[in-house]
């Protein structure tokens, strides 16, 4: 009805179409009537340097409270209760091995803390899928020297330093999925390298890749013993008959003149 | 009047007129450039026209030139112009006079000037420099506090040994202060968008590969590779040791004849893009109010004071007033005045200390010492070789000296070597000596990675090392006979790589007084002057 009414005044205005189109989003995200005032008093005042640092603090407070070491319960439960406890806390879950119940929180962040009467048990599978797991978080799991699994994806927060500190499983780890994850890049997939006892990795839907189809053959190539599922062979590869037209059309001008 | 003439060619063209006539002629008459007469009758018509230009009178009057006039009609407006331009420069010296302290002008003559006063004065706009920049407006709560200025003699940085390297950073050295460091940029890069964001600007990505170095010792030095193992690993950074067998599992394209041990980084260490790096620090570091001038040093003016020491040596202990900073194409000069100079200036930091009078003191006394950082050119090639290493070559560097890395995912590699010390080229241009490849480098290369015995050098560049002759290690400091010239420079090809964490400590050492973070006072400029080396044990 809205729209309706809006077509109608728009066909009677012609100063109509002119604000729709001002006030359209651009493609890139372009700044802000507020950012662009804060940019102007930047230029001027060191201090709205801290306030930017104040808001960005503020904004990453989540991701860091998600991600402290739990040092304390670390010294008081031992290293397995805490590193159980990091992952509950972040919103993932986790097998203990020689069990086959999975601990996980439920939707509302709620959790038993069973885990805490079993402090010898080790984890062997964790799922942290989705969650806001960054490298930081990653020290409190670095204890778990018989993780065989782990799952970290469409985690907004793993990076290529994430992926670089993973080599303290190297002994151990054979599963690994880190798809979906946006900041992954081809710099931390070489630090892969590391986990030679890894069989199966899943690296689909990598935003960050270039060209996925040549990382997955380099990666087959870098770990030998490893599965790696995701991107196509050809995906990513430039058809060359398209490019090699033009030249020839132009290389035929060329030999007319 | 006097005035020159520029060029033999240009002569005849006044040769017809009187003396005095010629005189206002040459008055009339400017020149912009170029050779041929049209050209410059035209510029002279567009400094005429467009009235804004008449500024451009004041610059050329060291080397105004002449040449024929035909119209008399101009002659009156120039004077006009003439005038004015007199009346601006009274004008000028009456706001300064009525306001000092103030460096506010009515007038801008030149742009890019840097500014009259200045508290601290950064010599060498690279990546150190700038780093430095960067964490002293950091430690402050407000704009102007403290004014920065960073002197960049390149306004290209086609010669900067920042982008000229190969952008590695490794924490496998053998003294503390240099794992530390490392360690400390490592965990700044981690973090570099909290740092360096800008607002309203993309988020930077440094292109970090994670691929750790991989540093292959012979019998004769797998001893003192376990030594700096046990240091790393005291110190906390993640390096683990591999036997020749172990190496020949892990990298079946090396060849392991004659390696005894190798040490490989497991975290943090890798390659990364340096102008990203430098580019980062510089928009940060303007967006806080930091003034980036490009100009060379080109003197200093001190204030000496004579000194006793215990031995009797009568020393001058000298303290900087001014720095003069030459414009870029240009005679004309700025002497800025400032409190503290810090020599930032990598491979040239040894002629900025020369400029000084480091070294120029009596002889047998300690300002005799010159400051021992020179420029030394290194090589880098790019060579394509489609079989060699993939995904998981590492920053291999071989006992011999010879490095190599990957670029990019084609194929493509990057080589070089150190030169030995009786064998430096000549370091006064940046050509490349191809040869030095064929018979220094390809061999020891085809012999370590048996791949590279076909390969194709697809490009080569050559770069400056700030190379420190004393001990080939950083100096992080106050000169103890210029005492408001700080140091840091010298790093001898690690600088790229350390730069976060040594503008952290040089800020630190500025306004607090004293390194915080990381102790530093090992780097100290006294170890030249009381000839202590630091060295650095390295299997190379």
């Amino acid at each position: 009805m809205a729209a309706s009414m809006l077509f109608q005044v728009r066909r009677h205005c012609a100063l109509v179409p002119c604000l729709i189109v001002a006030t359209r989003q651009y493609a890139s995200s372009p700044p802000s009537l507020f950012n662009k005032f804060l940019f102007q008093l930047n230029q001027r005042f060191l201090e709205v340097e801290y306030l930017i640092r104040l808001s960005n603090w503020f904004k990453n407070r989540d991701v860091r409270r998600k991600n402290l070491i739990y040092d304390y319960a670390q010294k008081k439960y031992g290293v397995n209760v805490a590193a159980a406890y990091s992952i509950l806390k972040l919103g993932g879950g986790f097998r203990f091995a020689g069990q086959t119940e999975w601990f996980r929180a439920d939707s509302k962040g709620k959790f038993s803390f069973d885990f805490v009467n079993t402090p010898d048990s080790t984890i062997e599978e964790i799922d942290l899928s989705r969650t806001l797991i960054n490298h930081a978080g990653l020290h409190n799991l670095t204890s778990q020297r018989k993780l065989r699994s782990l799952s970290v994806q469409g985690c907004p927060e793993v990076d290529d330093w994430f992926l670089a500190h993973l080599h303290v499983f190297s002994e151990t780890l054979q599963e690994l999925n880190i798809s979906h994850c946006p900041r992954i890049t081809v710099g931390g997939l070489a630090a892969l390298q590391h986990l030679r006892k890894l069989q199966q990795l899943d690296i689909s839907s990598l935003p960050q890749l270039q060209s996925p189809g040549l990382v997955h053959i380099l990666i087959e190539e870098m770990l030998p013993h490893c599965k790696v599922i995701g991107a196509e062979y050809d995906q990513g590869l430039q058809i060359q008959t398209d490019s090699q037209e033009p030249r020839d059309a132009d290389s035929l001008r060329h030999a007319q003149t | 009047m006097t005035y020159t003439f520029r060029g033999g060619a240009r002569q005849h063209v006044v040769c017809s007129t009187s003396p005095a006539a010629r005189q206002r002629e040459s008055q009339l008459k400017i020149v912009a450039g170029g050779d041929q007469l049209g050209s410059e009758m035209s510029s002279c018509y567009k400094l005429l026209l467009h009235g804004r230009r008449y500024r451009a009178l004041a610059l050329l009057t060291s080397n105004r030139c002449s040449s024929r006039s035909l119209s008399t009609g101009r002659a009156v407006q120039k004077d006009i112009i003439q005038d004015l331009e007199n009346q601006f420069k009274a004008f000028r010296d009456k706001v300064t006079a009525a306001m000092p302290g103030s460096d506010w002008s009515p007038i801008e003559l030149t742009r890019g000037l840097p500014p009259e006063r200045a508290d601290i004065v950064i010599v060498g706009g690279g990546v150190v420099g700038w780093s430095i920049a960067y964490w002293l407006k950091r430690r402050l709560m407000s704009r102007d506090a403290l004014r920065v200025v960073v002197v960049e003699k390149d306004p290209t940085y086609s010669q900067a040994s920042t982008v000229l390297s190969a952008g590695g950073i490794r924490q496998q050295f053998s003294l503390k202060e240099n794992i530390q460091l490392s360690m400390a940029s490592a965990n700044f890069m981690k973090n570099i968008n909290e740092h360096l964001g800008v607002l309203n600007e993309d988020p930077i990505d440094l292109q970090f590969n994670h691929s750790g170095y991989l540093f292959l010792a012979s019998e004769a030095s797998a001893h003192i590779m376990e030594e700096n193992y046990a240091i790393q690993k005291e110190l906390g950074a993640e390096v683990t040791l591999l036997s020749p067998t172990q190496l020949k599992e892990r990298f079946p394209c090396l060849n392991t004849d004659g390696v005894a041990l190798a040490s490989l980084g497991l975290k943090n260490e890798g390659w990364f893009d340096p102008w990203t790096l430098l580019n980062a620090f510089r928009r940060k570091a303007m967006s806080m109010g930091v003034y980036q001038c490009f100009g060379e040093v080109t003197g200093f003016r001190c204030w000496t004071q004579n000194a006793e020491t215990m031995d009797g040596d009568l020393l001058n202990i000298k303290r900087i007033k001014y720095v003069n900073v030459k414009m870029p194409n240009s005679l004309e000069y700025q002497p800025v005045e400032c409190a503290v100079v810090v020599n930032a200036a990598g491979a040239s930091s040894g002629k900025i200390a020369d400029m000084v009078g480091i070294g120029h003191g009596p002889e047998t006394s300690m300002a005799a010492i010159p400051f021992p950082v020179e420029p030394r050119k290194r090589y880098i090639y790019v060579v394509h070789c489609p079989d060699g290493p993939g995904l998981e070559c590492p920053f291999l560097i071989d006992y011999s000296g010879v490095y190599l890395r990957r670029e990019g995912l084609g194929g493509n590699y990057i080589t070089g070597k150190s030169p030995e010390e009786n064998e430096e080229p000549d370091c006064s241009n940046l050509d490349v000596d191809h040869e030095f490849f064929q018979e220094k480098v390809w061999p020891l290369l085809a012999h370590r990675v048996p791949a590279f015995e076909s390969l194709k050098v697809t490009g080569a560049w050559a770069g400056f090392y700030d190379y420190n002759t004393f001990d080939q290690n950083g100096i992080v400091g106050l000169h103890p006979l210029v005492n408001n010239m700080y140091f840091a420079t010298g790093f001898s090809g690690h600088g790229l790589q350390q730069s976060p964490a040594v503008g952290r400590a040089v800020a630190e050492l500025i306004l607090d007084g004293g390194f915080k973070t990381i102790d530093l006072s090992a780097f100290d400029v006294k170890r030249i002057l009381c000839q202590e080396p630091m060295l650095e044990r390295n299997i190379v």
